[in-house]
């Protein structure tokens, strides 16, 4: 930076407001929406998806069925019409009983139809209510058991999107099939009925439904286009705002808010235009329904009325005619959206199956075991070599035993394979040679109730829930008691600031904790690896910054929780390694060095340099 | 991930009829006055076309049964007339047609355009609204409002007041026409009417309670779900799967039972509807067939009073939707424009001058600040109770080649201090001023463009790395970029990513570590050449090797500009001209490293800690020893 002349420049924006700036954006830079044009039938898909409707069949034969008389009702409707012109209402030969009966025959379909439409809805709601709840358990339920490699992989927005978005695909692509059903059923009857009353004007009369099919199918790719387009950038433009909204105070400190402004100017503009198009597209087919429309019933009025007129076609036919005609384009329409439908469905079902389909590392053993009470809370790892990747491994053949009541350090530069040795005690993850033990006994040979209640363990992130703060710290422990919940607040110091809360410990917690600060979080975390009691705890240091003030407490607070317990300590903190029993040095996946504080200084290797270099921390190695 | 927020809004105000602010929608619609004059025009022609369809269909049967005026006319007189009709069908058809869609487009079109209109008015808004605003509301809700209130506002125009012109032409038309035809007959053939329209309005105003309480537990579960995965890891740690399983089956089973109470509601509203149509078409064809035997109507005119019920019934049911159009237009309506009818409480004083070349010698005088100040808008009704002030009587003078170093416990006020200088809040007494200038009497652009404040916690946009760099400055150039990444001991990292400089940040790129993020903000901050140059707390997660490193790199930077630095870490502030000892909002101690050193109080105190941690802490074994 040069030590310039005292010159102040214009904000940049008013000084050079003509030319556009080269560098800025709004909004997220990447595109969320999936495409959307694959294929409309994927048979693996469907089969596993009839897995999970199959517990429903009974239902859904009932729904079939209920979608099929509430179509063939509906068809019946005009053809009573039509049967009452011509017998009840005959010039001349009037039969009112004979009305009087066909009017309580029209009474008796529609009850019919009421019957069947109540069925059919009902059954398919609650068909598709419960299988989108289903399927999300599923997957919901595969994830909580999942390799942790999957999870460190994937973002949890991803995940989201299919436990919502796709879920909901299914679920819709379920309930339009049903109804499909019904309007294949209703064109069917239709045809069927048009072609029964009167072949000739029947053909006549169905000439327009090919040309409707062709305008649809013309049309469809096109408008799907614009829909599709429509959507992406709605999604930029919310995408641009939700930056405004969270960003809020760094674009005012910069002074960003004209070019920023300008910029989504030109978004939104894109997205006025896109919906303006998508809405032509949407009704362009207006005119042309109602046209065909109109030409079939005019070919039912030439063709039809003159039959009529020459005695070759009953009135009631040519009435019935009339109303048939005003019909056709229902169903054609939503089977023609099926199509999309199902290509979404298959789609979001390839990407449901594919996490239910993601393997599962880490199993309980049928033969595991829960350890003994008398077990003995220590540590030992057997010549452990493990990795992520195949042929990369980040640990090689480390062993080491953390005797029990011992407290253990480990230390080493960034990817050393700290976090990884302690995720193998938990068994996040199987190791690929050698062994891990606790309490005497192979992780693998141990259930994992037994590794939760034996094994407290403290992450470096100290990740909290929505809730209340008793229920937070209570989390492993649920039936712990108040007062239990509060003597470990006290024992870690947290109670304090805690009673401060407007509401104390039913103080609700927004995500993720945000509204008590990182240190506190850290307090609470403490609190709720104390309740759980575990004889053995894995604790990750927290290398977040926090005041020297905050920064006291947390080492008594770690002091006391180490008290008495056996515990293997990722340590940042020089006085948290100084207060180790032993300290085991990490690096690049190896045990290099082990020894006390003094012990390893003397010995002038990896340690003793990070001690010179660094005075009260190990951070940022 | 769709940008639906996560927690749904509030049942309250599901329901709601606020005539000004619909008319204050409505207003905004006709100043589109051609394309709302066309649509409404359409929409009558399109009524009309409608009812005149039904008509020409009875006559058409009514020719085919020779009826023609008189009974004894020519068959070719009959023919010529069922041609003439069929015309008129085909033209009435195409009418139609023409005029929904156009009346549907113009729609469609004008409310795409306020809804643009209110998009940018609110994102301007948001913009401007000062952060004592943006602090108390939640970010969840103002996307709410600029997605769903935007999109609950622009459907008024469409289906509310086209929609209402539509039935009143169909209803009003088509009871003429009925009346006309046969009043018995006619007014059967609409007793439907009132059921459906009455019936679908409860109907729907039940479902919309029931759509928003549905929400809300999807919004629990999105949470519950999002968490879990996000904290697999404690999950895990503390084999809870069984619990949150528990959880989350608890939660799902309440949804799954508003969303069966849902179709309930709908599934028996819509049937119900169904029925009652058919019921009064049972009642036509019964009572119309005995009438047609005795010859007061003709069979055509039966034909046409069941065509119209065909024609009628579907914007019947939607006037369901128009009701609901008008509850939805009226909340969103009415919580969209409470936000655009704020008045941001910080803006330029009227007469406001830009600060020019400004020289950059900032003082505090007697400065104090409550963050209970007046926020934007109307006063929020009761005055709060006497708050402890934030900062009391805080007086300094920093300028160009100055540093002025900041520390005090958490909660001492010396954020408070970064965030006034660039008036992100206004004190609440005292004075703060830029060479001798009140900074109330100067344009808040050039106030905050001559002021840098460098966050502990910076936000980072989702964009390229040099776009992030250069965001108070897009015009910056390549070289600028560098030197200030290079400055601030970031340029090494980045030009090893595989992208260099292009490679995208924030979410779904790649992310950085806390110290990183920090350096890049640092860039950020210098890159403008502000005249005053605050750091928050901001080097606090670069390890103090790198911070050394910073510092030197800066000194020629910061030689010539107002510096302040705020830390926790005293090894960042010993080398500053002077050095305040923040407490409660007071400044306690004064001076620089070494006079506060030798003074022995807070700061020495302090100084004390951070170089001698182990005292104060430890492992088993290790004894406590009390402060």
């Amino acid at each position: 930076m040069s030590g310039d002349a005292p010159r102040q420049p214009l904000p940049p924006h008013l000084g050079r407001r003509g030319r556009r700036a080269p560098l800025a954006v709004v909004g997220s830079q990447v595109s969320y929406e999936e495409e959307m044009f694959g294929a409309a039938f994927d048979g693996v898909v469907v089969r596993r998806f009839w897995g999970f409707v199959r517990p429903y069949r009974r239902l859904l034969a009932v729904a079939v069925v209920g979608v099929v008389i509430f179509t063939l009702t509906q068809v019946m409707v005009p053809l009573l019409v039509r049967y009452a012109v011509d017998h009840a209402m005959a010039e001349g030969s009037g039969e009112v009983a004979l009305l009087r009966a066909i009017a309580l025959g029209f009474l008796a379909v529609v009850s019919v139809n009421y019957a069947s439409n109540i069925t059919q809805e009902l059954m398919v709601g609650r068909i598709a209510g419960h299988l989108l709840f289903d399927l999300r358990r599923a997957m919901y339920r595969h994830l909580q058991d999942v390799s942790l490699g999957f999870m460190d992989k994937t973002e949890v927005g991803r995940l989201m999107s299919r436990l919502q978005g796709d879920v909901s695909a299914l679920q819709e692509f379920l309930e339009t099939s049903i109804f499909a059903i019904g309007d294949f059923v209703l064109l069917l009857g239709i045809v069927t009925v048009l072609l029964t009353l009167d072949v000739r004007l029947g053909l006549l009369t169905l000439a327009v439904v090919p040309a409707l099919l062709l305008v649809r199918l013309v049309w469809l790719p096109r408008a799907r286009a614009a829909f599709l387009r429509a959507r992406e950038t709605s999604s930029a433009v919310n995408g641009a705002l939700a930056e405004n909204v969270h960003g809020v105070r760094a674009i005012q400190e910069m002074v960003r808010e004209p070019v920023n402004y300008t910029l989504f100017e030109d978004k939104a503009g894109e997205n006025l235009r896109s919906h303006m198009v998508a809405s032509r597209y949407s009704n362009a087919m207006v005119p042309v329904v109602e046209l065909l429309t109109g030409a079939a019933m005019a070919v039912v009025v030439v063709v039809g009325g003159s039959m009529v007129l020459d005695d070759a076609l009953p009135l009631g036919v040519m009435v019935a005619f009339l109303f048939y005609v005003q019909r056709f384009f229902d169903p054609i329409r939503s089977l023609t959206l099926q199509y999309s439908i199902m290509q979404r469905a298959m789609a979001s079902g390839q990407r449901i199956f594919e996490v239910l389909d993601v393997p599962v590392d880490v199993r309980e053993r049928d033969s595991a075991q829960d350890l003994a009470p008398d077990a003995g809370a220590s540590i030992e790892f057997r010549d452990v070599t493990f990795g992520y990747e195949p042929g990369r491994p980040v640990l090689e053949r480390v062993s080491f035993r953390v005797e029990p009541g011992e407290t253990v350090a480990l230390v080493g530069p960034t990817g050393s394979g700290k976090t990884s040795t302690m995720a193998l005690v938990k068994r996040f993850y199987d190791v690929w040679e050698g062994q891990v033990l606790v309490g005497g006994h192979d992780v693998r040979e141990l259930t994992r109730r037994t590794l939760g209640r034996n094994i407290a363990m403290v992450l470096q992130e100290p990740f909290l829930f929505s809730g209340t703060i008793a229920d937070n710290i209570r989390y492993q422990k649920t039936e712990a008691s108040q007062a239990e919940v509060e003597a470990a607040a006290r024992a870690v110091g947290a109670h304090d600031f805690i009673m401060r809360l407007p509401h104390g410990y039913d103080t609700e917690l927004d995500q993720r904790g945000t509204n008590i600060s990182l240190g506190q979080r850290q307090l609470v975390s403490f609190a709720r690896a104390l309740v759980a009691d575990a004889p053995i705890l894995v604790l990750d240091e927290a290398t977040a910054n926090v005041d020297s003030y905050t920064e006291r407490q947390i080492q008594r607070a770690l002091a006391r929780l180490l008290e008495g317990r056996t515990a293997m300590v990722i340590a940042h903190r020089l006085a948290t390694v100084r207060g180790a029993d032993r300290i085991l040095v990490l690096q690049d996946g190896k045990l290099i060095e082990r020894g006390n504080h003094d012990e390893l200084v003397a010995h002038g290797g990896l340690y003793a340099r990070l001690y010179r270099l660094n005075h009260a921390s190990f951070d940022d190695l | 991930m769709p940008l639906v927020p996560a927690s749904a809004r509030a049942t309250r105000d599901a329901v709601g009829f606020d005539a000004r602010t619909l008319l204050r929608i409505t207003a905004m619609a006709f100043t589109h006055r051609w394309r709302m004059a066309l649509a409404i025009v359409s929409t009558v022609i399109a009524g009309l076309a409608q009812i005149v369809i039904p008509g020409l269909i009875g006559q058409a049967v009514d020719h085919a049964q020779g009826l023609l005026g008189d009974a004894a006319v020519a068959t070719a007189q009959v023919r010529a007339a069922l041609w003439q009709t069929a015309w008129l069908l085909v033209a009435a058809a195409a009418v139609r047609g023409v005029s929904t869609m156009t009346q549907n487009y113009q729609g469609e079109a004008v409310g795409h355009l306020i809804a643009h209109e209110m998009r940018l008015a609110y994102y301007r808004k948001l913009q401007r609204l000062s952060f004592s605003w943006h602090d108390r509301v939640h970010t969840g809700e103002l996307m709410t409002r600029g997605i769903l209130d935007i999109e609950g506002t622009r459907l008024w125009v469409h289906t509310g007041i086209l929609r209402m012109v539509l039935l009143l032409v169909l209803i009003g038309g088509g009871s003429a026409y009925l009346v006309d035809v046969d009043p018995v007959v006619g007014a059967l053939a609409l007793a439907f009417v009132p059921f459906v329209g009455v019936g679908a309005t409860v109907a729907r105003l039940k479902l919309r309670r029931l759509w928003f309480a549905l929400q809300e537990e999807l919004g629990v579960l999105t949470r519950v779900m999002e968490e879990n995965l996000g904290g697999i890891r404690v999950v895990r740690a503390f084999a809870a799967q069984g619990f949150e399983m528990a959880r989350f089956d608890v939660i799902s089973r309440r949804a799954l039972g508003i969303a069966h109470r849902r179709i309930a509601v709908f599934v028996k509203s819509t049937t119900t509807m169904t029925y009652a149509f058919f019921l009064s078409m049972t009642l036509v064809l019964w009572v119309g067939g005995e009438r047609v035997i005795a010859g007061h109507i003709t069979v055509g005119e039966l034909t046409a009073i069941l065509a119209f019920m065909t024609i009628l019934q579907q914007p019947v049911r939607q006037i369901a939707w128009m009701v609901n159009s008008i509850a939805r237009a009226s909340t969103c309506g009415g919580r969209l424009f409470e936000i655009l009818d704020l008045e941001p409480a910080i803006r330029d004083a009227p007469g406001a001058r830009p600060l020019e070349a400004p020289v950059g010698v900032l003082r505090f005088e007697n400065v104090s600040f409550s963050y209970h100040a007046p926020a934007d808008g109307p006063p929020a009704g009761t005055a709060d109770a006497e708050v402890p002030a934030t900062l009391a009587g805080v007086s300094f003078e920093v300028g160009p080649g100055k540093v002025l170093g900041i520390v005090g416990p958490p909660g001492s006020g010396k954020s408070t201090i970064a965030h006034l200088i660039p008036r992100f809040y206004d004190v609440t007494a005292g004075t703060i001023t830029i060479d001798g200038t009140d900074i109330r009497e100067v344009t808040l652009d050039s106030l905050r463009a001559a002021v840098s404040v460098i966050q502990q916690d910076a936000f980072l946009f989702s964009s390229a790395i040099e776009a992030n760099v250069a965001y108070a400055d897009p015009w910056a150039d390549r070289s600028a970029i560098r030197q200030a990444t290079e400055t601030a001991q970031l340029h090494q990292y980045v030009s090893q990513l595989p992208d260099g400089y292009g490679t995208l940040v924030g979410e779904r790129g790649v992310s950085l570590s806390g110290g990183q993020r920090q350096r890049l903000a640092i860039a950020r901050g210098i890159l403008p050449q502000s005249r005053v140059i605050v750091f928050d707390d901001s080097m606090a997660a670069v390890d103090a090797g790198t911070e050394r490193r910073i510092r030197e790199e800066l000194a020629e930077f910061t030689g010539s500009r107002a510096t302040i630095i705020i830390a926790h870490r005293l090894s960042s502030l010993r080398h500053a001209d002077e050095i305040l000892f923040l407490e409660a909002g007071r400044v306690v101690e004064r001076g620089d490293h070494a006079a506060l050193i030798a003074s022995g109080g807070r700061y020495a105190e302090l100084h004390a800690l951070q170089t001698d941690p182990l005292g104060h802490t430890v492992g088993p074994g290790t004894q406590e020893r009390e402060s």
